[in-house]
């Protein structure tokens, strides 16, 4: 099954990827791992008429993932398995690594691919929400800007990137003090899109409150959802389970689902509000440790 | 596009177009069928090949992005020396019925032996969990891998 004919440029730097993609506009995208954007171009869901490869480009910024500054950097070429394999990475963001997709996905497949497709089914989103990570992307000379992920995502399939803008990473905080995170996924077999997803993130205080969390949901709305009520819930309380079964019971006030093929919309909510709790006892455990 | 791809040591040149599948140039342009096409929908994995040493699907990647790089299919697992380790397991364990997805899995499973020489049952269940076999229940493939890293490890030649 062949996709629709179009334009292949295989670009050998950042700049010459954005001066492809601007002379293109928005026909032209970006091909990175391309194990979304190829089978949507194959079911013709796609029909792009430039494709601009930038797995070629030889940038250690788009093929790293690094710590620097409290921030943890995940380059735009970076695969979902270099992130599972990798010791710079803690919390949600290792906890979600190995549940992306199957392994052979895992080999190609990016989280910057991912967070710019903007599917409601694609995992790494929530970690981003979970964890208020920023998207880093850069336009026509030189021109780089920073967006919250809360920002960046749009809607279903749509992020907020002009048509000459590029991703270049994301930058996720990483706390100073005690912290932790957890992905709980509900998947019906390994490959398949979460039929229930739930990220968390905790940062406890001095005195073992909690005084940062973040919870987001993926799969049961139309995009990837924060849980703010959730959020508000536990910060400033001390962890226990009952905070946590609290924090669920509002996740799953938040969500959204859909009946379908995966599950009924009542059974996704009890989902949600059960993985919340987990996710939120394991990324306690973490920071207590 | 012109391109050259390194498919079991032997370069493959050819004019593409740049939607053209790698399972396509190595099916129909470099005639080995070993490379089976399942689902076509990234799903099935049964389209496996190596690329730089690494499990992908060739069916979700253009030939033009394996331009200059080096691809094995089970075509390029025997050597000279005989059947590579994971092949004589398969054979000898029985990890297959129908054999449509056992180059996919042998190919897997040579790979995981390369970077584990020793795998567990749950390991080699994790890396070929992207690998759907719809005949074997998938007992004898684990048994073959595990037998195929034991023979390697005893040879020397993981």
């Amino acid at each position: 099954m062949l996709p629709a004919q179009f334009d292949y440029v295989a670009a050998s730097s950042v700049d010459e990827a954005i001066a492809a993609k601007a002379e293109g506009g928005d026909e032209t995208r970006f091909l990175a791992g391309g194990q979304s954007l190829l089978p949507m171009m194959k079911l013709r869901f796609a029909t792009p008429s430039k494709l601009v490869d930038i797995n070629r480009i030889a940038s250690a910024g788009l093929n790293s993932i690094r710590r620097h500054n409290g921030q943890l950097h995940i380059g735009a070429l970076v695969r979902h398995a270099d992130i599972a394999a990798s010791d710079a990475v803690s919390g949600a963001v290792a906890s979600a690594a190995p549940w992306i997709s199957d392994p052979l996905v895992r080999n190609l497949g990016t989280l910057c691919g991912s967070v710019a497709h903007c599917d409601p089914e694609g995992d790494w989103n929530s970690v981003l929400l979970a964890t208020g990570a920023e998207v880093v992307v850069q336009g026509p000379s030189d021109r780089r800007r920073s967006i919250d992920i809360g920002d960046f995502v749009v809607d279903f399939f749509t992020n907020s990137l002009a048509d000459d803008e590029m991703v270049l990473g994301v930058h996720i905080p990483v706390p100073s003090g005690p912290s932790g995170g957890s992905y709980q996924k509900l998947e019906r077999k390994v490959g398949d899109y979460a039929t229930v997803g739930v990220a968390a993130h905790l940062e406890l205080a001095a005195d073992g409150t909690i005084s940062a969390a973040g919870v987001a949901m993926t799969s049961v709305a139309p995009i990837n959802r924060k849980a703010t009520e959730a959020e508000a819930l536990l910060v400033g309380n001390a962890p226990s389970a009952e905070l946590f079964a609290e924090a669920g019971e509002a996740a799953a006030a938040a969500a959204d689902p859909r009946d379908d093929v995966r599950g009924s919309a009542r059974w996704k909510r009890q989902v949600v509000a059960a993985f919340t709790g987990r996710a939120l006892a394991a990324a306690a455990e973490q920071a207590q440790g | 596009m012109e391109i050259t791809v390194n498919i079991n040591g032997t370069d493959h040149t050819a004019d593409v177009e740049p939607r053209l599948l790698l399972v396509d140039h190595i099916r129909t342009g470099a005639g080995l069928t070993g490379t089976h096409i399942g689902c076509d929908t990234t799903s099935c994995g049964v389209c496996t090949v190596l690329v730089d040493g690494t499990p992908v699907k060739s069916c979700t990647m253009l030939a033009v992005q394996a331009d200059g790089r080096s691809v094995t299919t089970v075509e390029g697992l025997k050597s000279a020396d005989g059947l590579h380790p994971v092949q004589q397991a398969f054979s000898d364990e029985h990890g297959l019925q129908c054999g449509f997805c056992t180059p996919a899995m042998m190919l897997v499973g040579a790979a995981l032996i390369d970077e584990n020489p020793a795998p567990s049952d749950d390991e080699v269940r994790w890396a070929i969990s992207g690998n759907l076999c719809r005949c074997t229940g998938y007992m004898n493939i684990v048994k073959a891998i595990q037998a195929a890293a034991a023979a390697a490890s005893s040879n020397g030649d993981s």
